[in-house]
Order: C-alpha cells, then structure tokens, then sequence
C-alpha cells in the first residue's frame, strides 16, 4: 500500500433531516497516522459526520473510500470490522458491571471477561491509559470510564479511532495526558479523527483540521499554522465576539449555604458534603468542576426541587429557606436557569407565552400573570414578547412553541425570562451548553449585566474558559465537596484544574510533579 | 419502500383529522365484517347508524347514553392531560351510584328538594373517595395508579353485588337482587316528557363547560397541564407532583360518581347488580378520540353513544351478536391510535431529491 495513500476520504457527503441540512457536499480526506482534527460549532454538523463513518446514520449521497477503496458503511458492526472505532461524549457503560464486563459485551467477538483481563492490562498500560479491569464502573471517575471505552476499541486494534468532544468530561491535567496517549497512538500509524469545538486543544494536538459551519466545509487547514482568530472565523464566519466586565465591590450576602449535606437520592449519584458558600449582591461567584461530581444535586438543593430537612443550610436574603420548595424560594427572590431546556426550563409543546407562566406566576415577581386564580393571558403574552425583544429571540412570535426554537434561542429565552422577573439571587446552570458562539456571548453578557445591577449570581458550569471569563470569584465543585472561592485573579487553569479531581490541598507546585509522574 | 420520518413540528391538521381517519376506518372495517357475517354493509350500517338517531325517541336515547360517557370522559381528560392514569372510572361509579342510592334508600320516606341534591353530592363524594384510594397509594408508596384504579374496579362491582344481594335487597322483591325502587323524589326530572333523557344530560353540558373554562384560564389548569407534560418542568416551577395525583383522581373520581348516581337516579331506577355496561371503561376511549378536550369529549361522547345504541339496534333487528358494540369499540381505539402516529411522523419521500433542499442559512 503506497505511503500517500489515505486512509479515509469522504466524498460529496450530504445528509438532511427534515428540518435542516446536515452535511452538504462533504469532503475529508485523514491520512494514516494523523491526527485530524474536525472543527465546528454545535449543528455545524460534525456529529453527523461521525455517525455516518461509525454506520450509525447513512448519507443520502456522496461515497466513502476506505484504503482507496469505496466502501459501504451499513452498521457500527461493519465499522468495527474496517478497524473504525468510536468514542462517544456520552458513554454507553452498565453500571453495575465491572470494567472487563463491559468490554466483553462491547467486543463483537464472544471473550470471557476473566480472559480479557490480561489484554485490557497490557493495551492499558501500552498507552498509558491505567484501568483495572476488575473494578465496577460506578466506583470510576469520568476520565476512567473515558479510558474504559478508549482502551475497548484500542483492544480491538483500530486503524482509525473518532473521538468526540473527549475533553467535555476531563480536567486540565487529564486532558494532558489523554493528548499523551492520543499522540502515541497516532505515532504507531492510528488515525484519529478528534471533534471538538475547542480551539486550542485542536492547535496543541491535531496535524489537520477540516472546519465546518452550518453543514459545510469552510476550510481545511494546518491549525498550527492558523490563529485562533482565523480558526475562529472559519468556525462562525465572523470575529470572536467577547463580553466586559468591569470590577466592583460586592454588597450584602444575598446566598448563604451552611454546612449542606445531602445523600444522593440517586446510588450511584455523588453525596453532598458540608458545602459552605457565601454569595453576595453585585458578584458572579462561579462554581466548576466536571458534571457528576455533585452538581445535579447541589442545584436541585439549591433550587428547592429537592427541599431539605435543615432550614439553615440554605439562606435566602438571611431568611432560613432550606426546608422550602421551589415556588417558596422564587418567593425570597430566587430565580434559577437549569442545564436542561427542554423539559425542565421550559415545556417543548407550550408556547413561549404559556412558557413564560411557568416561573412568571410567582406573586412576588409581581408580574400579574396570575389574579385570584386565573390566568391573565394578556398580562403573560406582554411578559413574553417583552422577553422576545430584550433578549433577540429569535421565533415566529410568542405563540412560538419553545420546542420548535434552536438551543440558543431557547437558553435566551430562559435566561431572558429569569433575568425579567428582577431576581435577588441568580442560579444559572450551564448557560452555554449546545449554544452557538454568538448566543453564549449574549447570554454571558445578560448575566453579567445582572450583577452590574446588584444580582447575586451563581453559575455552574464545565468550561472553565467560560468561568474565567465571568466570575468574580470561583470555587470547584468535586466528589460532592466545594472548595474554598478564590478572587478569579489569584485562581490559575492548573490550580482549579488540580481542585477538579478532588484534590483541594494541592497547589499548582507540588502537583506539576503528579502530572509529569 | 414507505419510511417513516419524524415531522419537524407536531401536525396540528393531523391531530383533528386523526379522530376522522380513524371513525372512517372503524367503519371501512366494519362494513368487511358484516359482508362475512352475510349481511348487507349499507343495510347494517343504516340499521347502526342512522335508524337509532331518526326519531325523537332514539335522539332522547343517544343523549341519555352520553350523558355518563360525557361526565366520566372529561373527569379522565382532565387526569389523562396530567398524566394521571385513572383506569378505574367505572368503579368509582359503581361506588357512586352505591353512596347516591343509600341516600335515596336511607330517606325512602321523604319526599323534599333536598333529597336529589344530596344524593349527587354523595355519589360525588361516592367516586371521590373511592378515587383516593389509588391517589393515596401512589403519593405515599409510589404504586402504579393503572393497576390500583383498575383492580379497585372489581372491588366495588363485587361490593354493589354483595349490597343488592344482601344488605339492601328489595324485602318485597321477591328475592330478585336488587333494591327497592327510588321515590319520586330521589328521580331525576325528565327534560321532556316522552323521552328518558333526563337533566343529568343539563349538568354534564354545564360540566363541559367548567372544564373547558378550568384547562384554558385556570392557573390549577396550566399547572396540571404542565405536569402532564414536563414532570421536570413542573418540579422546576415548583408545581407539587402530589397535588396534582391528588387532584386528577378527586376530579375524575367526582365525576365519575355523579354519572353513577345519574344512572340509578335516572333510567335504573334502583340499585341492580350492574349499574354501568362499562361507561368508566368507554370514557378511556371517549376521553381520547375527543383529544382530551372537554368540547372533543363531548362529540366523541355522542359518537360512542351511537354505538352503543346501534349495537342494540342491529343485535335486535340483524341478529347480530352482542360482542358487536365492544368490536366496533375496539376499532375505534385501535385506529384512532394508529393514525396518530402521524401527528408526530410522517412518510417519508422514497427519492430524497437533494437539489431541491433548502439550504442551511
């Protein structure tokens, strides 16, 4: 086989959904042992891409040679036998079972989990991927678990391994290391393709980039050769647009979280231990920390969806609120953004007025949606539309059901509404989670704005980047304890990233030592 | 090949046609099954359909009919909207009817006003809470309201047959199984004379009415809704999920209670064995042919009414056996169900012709 000969080409790849376009007229050509990276933002289509080289999805058109040869993809199965592997955002692992249990049940060949014991040690340990196989996966962090499904498909000897978003579920210092690995096995001729949306993750590893944006190719390029501002214009065609925040001296405490400790109702959730906290009017603390180390729990405490048995934990305005329930504390002033739209923030198959009720009838927001009983439709269609303007919603108008709106435009709708209702204390939950660039920003800025009017905020995220960009102050949320809040100037990426994994007493000295060992 | 593929916006068109689709079907179906049974299909159908409703007699039966279908379907609609299934409706009538009977069997001397009213706050309290009972299981021990609601079904058929055959049996009845006949007092006043409609048929209207003005302005409405639809949304907003079990069951269980005391105050008469030829059961199909609507719950109620009518009509005229009311039942559901796949999916086109797509903006 000729050295220049690529291993995967994609060629004129369209697919459509009945809504949108997906892919239009797709090229992609990965050469054996590189690393190429696919760029774009959330909808550009690269997930779709992926699932038709993985045989999830099929293409309408366009044709797919393997080795030079055109080949038809009709299944994973299929895939895994061309030697495609994958690595899925969001893991298909039981539970239940231990490591060697799943990759038995994943393998396509039938192999006992105690003979796979050995070869999972070896590849592991190869590639500097450390897993045992006879742990259970509910006592494995999110990065283990990560390298549970790299270390299934490297088991089966891929010859290209699609890698999506793998860095969503790590902290700084794992992402290191998976990039260590990463790097290894593109050294011993594996193909990788990584789907990311982080520039410079993609600068710092990949060998090639091909950009997408709204379903097509907007370039194809040598990212180390590009800055993150051309990188960045191919992405969303435009500049990286930036928010302002100017210092200012915190009020009162608004929020105050005492010595709260909860179980998780869920077994295999994260139990909240003695989490203190202070929030104080005119301050964005926020909180990061990789999702499953408590923050489900933390919020819904924090929310009122799950009241709790000690008043004192939670304090609203100095009020005692612990024990109360959602619609009690939206009474003390509190308004929440959580990470799910769709369903928790608002109802898919109500409209954006009917949906504006939804947190709107609380009496103490004074809205007047709800008088003695009935609703007053023009007084929520008002709210909706005043929603629908302040925040650029975009939508047919307030009779729009929030279903049919894209991820941002939702989020600007549920962040509008929260912000209109003169909240006291903010909790926003993820706020740009599937949000395109330009809506993250919008919204960054909504709440930032919130602050610079008195709010005390509380956001809750994964991307540090974002938290850096935002915060006054800000704390990490890890195996269910909280770290003391450091002033954003005096936090660094490695100190929180060491926080992440749980580590609160280490500091960025003693731990760059860890990382290289 | 016809593929399916989701549509981007649930039909709205689809969603009123689907009741169509389906009564057209039901009907296509049923003039095959009276071909095999050696019948004329457009003979049958008229025999069904039409004769029933074509004079003042069988329009007053139509009306009689609907009047429980009516009351038990938009109680369930309100539950099923709220996603509280109570299968039971036919129970807490039974219960219902027993509660309003007791009343009319307690004060058999008295002939006031006060006598009616009070039997149909019984039997609302009758069905209520018999309703509680599975709404109390499911708040406090998280059990299935299906399974609850409907076994409790069977409790209280058993409990009315054991009452009528024992406890409340008619002393001068000649050991027949069943109560004294009601008082004038404790009968519900005929609309017209001539017909057996009776105004149970003006309280299930007015009921119609209260339901359509509670889902569309209330805020208890909205709320009830939105559990329905987004549990997490309605946790969120901080709407209590109990609360809202509670008052699914409470208001489908009254209504359903008052239809039990509008059967044995209106054309029963007195407590017999079986008060209901499963009208709790039919209100399931009712409540979703009619979109869980309260004005859909009404023309659906009519619809099932007619068929249960026609199915005497053409058991009696046709010799057609009785089974025949259930079938065409059945059919109605069963394809009702079906066409509404198409609310959400669609086919898809068998070429996808890529040229003509919109392109992304």
């Amino acid at each position: 086989m000729p050295a220049d000969q690529p291993r995967l080409q994609m060629l004129g790849i369209s697919k459509s959904y009945p809504a949108v376009v997906a892919n239009a007229d797709i090229d992609l050509t990965v050469m054996p042992g590189e690393i190429h990276a696919v760029l774009g933002e959330n909808g550009a289509g690269k997930s779709t891409l992926m699932k038709i080289i993985y045989g999830v999805t099929r293409p309408d058109a366009g044709e797919m040679l393997w080795d030079g040869r055109q080949v038809r993809v009709r299944s994973p199965a299929a895939a895994r036998k061309l030697g495609i592997g994958m690595v899925f955002q969001h893991f298909a692992l039981f539970e239940t079972l231990t490591v060697a249990e799943n990759i038995s049940l994943a393998l396509d060949q039938r192999i006992a989990p105690a003979l796979l014991g050995p070869r999972i040690r070896s590849v592991s340990e190869a590639y500097g991927l450390p897993v045992d196989p006879n742990r259970h996966v509910h006592g494995l962090s999110v990065g283990e678990r990560q390298r549970v499904e790299i270390v299934r498909c490297l088991l089966q000897s891929p010859r290209l391994l699609i890698m999506d978003e793998p860095t969503s579920v790590l902290t700084p210092q794992a992402v290191l290391k998976l990039f260590e690995s990463l790097r290894r096995m593109a050294a011993e001729g594996c193909s990788i393709l990584y789907i990311s949306h982080k520039l410079d993750e993609i600068q710092s590893l990949c060998d090639k980039a091909t950009v997408l944006r709204a379903g097509r190719v907007s370039g194809c390029v040598d990212p180390r050769r590009e800055t993150s501002r051309s990188l960045a214009e191919m992405m969303i065609g435009k500049e990286l647009p930036t928010c302002h925040m100017t210092p200012r001296a915190p009020g009162e405490v608004r929020l105050a979280i005492r010595k709260l400790t909860l179980p998780a109702a869920d077994p295999y959730g994260a139990d909240l231990q003695d989490i203190n906290l202070e929030l104080r009017s005119g301050e964005v603390v926020g909180i990061a920390g990789i999702s499953g180390n408590g923050q489900q729990e933390f919020l819904k405490a924090l929310s009122g969806e799950v009241p709790l048995t000690t008043p004192a934990a939670v304090q609203l305005g100095g009020q005692d609120a612990g024990h109360l329930n959602a619609a009690e504390r939206r009474g003390l002033g509190l308004c929440f953004v959580p990470e799910e739209r769709l369903g928790r923030g608002a109802v898919p198959d109500l409209s954006l007025a009917d949906n504006a009720l939804l947190t709107g009838y609380v009496p103490a927001y004074g809205t007047g949606m709800v008088r003695s009983g009935l609703i007053q439709p023009d007084a929520v269609r008002e709210f909706a539309r005043r929603v629908i303007d302040r925040f650029n919603v975009k939508c047919g108008d307030e009779t729009s059901h929030a279903g049919s709106l894209s991820g941002g435009n939702l989020q600007k709708y549920i962040v509008g509404r929260e912000t209109l209702l003169t909240p006291k204390v903010m909790v926003v939950a993820q706020p740009t989670w599937g949000v395109d660039v330009g809506a993250s920003m919008l919204i960054r800025q909504a709440i930032i704005d919130l602050r610079d009017q008195g709010v005390a905020v509380l956001v809750v995220s994964e991307e540090l980047d974002e938290l850096f960009m935002m915060s006054d102050r800000i704390a990490v949320l890890a195996d269910g304890r909280l770290s003391r809040a450091v002033p954003i100037a005096e936090a660094s990426v490695d100190q929180i990233g060491l926080w992440m994994s749980g580590n609160f007493d280490a500091d960025v000295a003693g731990a760059s030592g860890h990382v290289a060992a | 090949m016809l593929r399916l593929e989701a549509r981007p916006a649930p039909s709205r068109a689809m969603m009123f046609a689907s009741p169509l689709i389906a009564a057209a079907a039901m009907l296509l179906t049923g003039s095959l099954l009276f071909s095999f049974l050696g019948q004329e299909p457009l003979h049958a159908f008229y025999v069904y359909f039409i004769k029933p409703a074509s004079t003042a007699y069988g329009v007053g039966e139509l009306l009689l009919k609907a009047t429980p279908l009516i009351l038990c379907g938009v109680g369930l609609a309100l539950g099923f909207r709220a996603s509280v299934w109570n299968i039971g409706a036919d129970g807490q009538l039974t219960i219902g009817a027993i509660a309003g009977g007791c009343v009319a069997l307690y004060f058999r001397e008295v002939d006031a006003a006060w006598v009616l009213p009070l039997m149909l706050v019984a039997g609302a309290l009758g069905g209520m809470a018999w309703a509680a009972i599975p709404a109390l299981l499911r708040t406090r021990y998280n059990t299935n309201e299906i399974l609850v609601s409907l076994m409790l079904v069977y409790v209280a058929y058993l409990l009315l047959s054991y009452l009528v055959h024992g406890p409340l049996r008619d002393p001068h009845g000649f050991n027949f199984p069943q109560s004294r006949m009601f008082q004038e007092a404790a009968l519900l006043p005929l609309l017209v004379e001539g017909l057996r409609t009776n105004i149970a048929f003006i309280l299930s209207l007015a009921l119609t009415a209260g339901a359509w003005f509670f889902c569309s302005r209330s805020f208890i409405g909205y709320r009830m809704q939105v559990s329905g639809m987004a549990p997490a949304a309605a946790a969120y907003a901080g709407f209590s999920e109990k609360r809202n079990v509670w008052l699914a069951f409470l208001i489908s269980g009254a209504t359903a209670g008052l239809a039990g005391v509008g059967e044995v105050a209106g054309p029963i008469g007195q407590l017999q064995p079986s008060v209901s030829p499963g009208y709790g059961f039919a209100a399931i199909i009712v409540a979703y042919v009619g979109r869980l609507h309260p004005l859909g719950v009404l023309l659906a109620s009519l619809l099932m009414s007619l068929l249960y009518i026609g199915g005497e009509s053409v058991q009696m005229e046709l010799q057609i056996p009785s089974a025949i009311t259930g079938l065409f039942q059945g059919l109605l559901l069963f394809y009702l169900l079906a066409a509404d796949l198409f609310i959400h999916y669609r086919f898809k086109p068998a070429m996808p012709a890529l040229h003509a797509m919109p392109t992304p903006d």
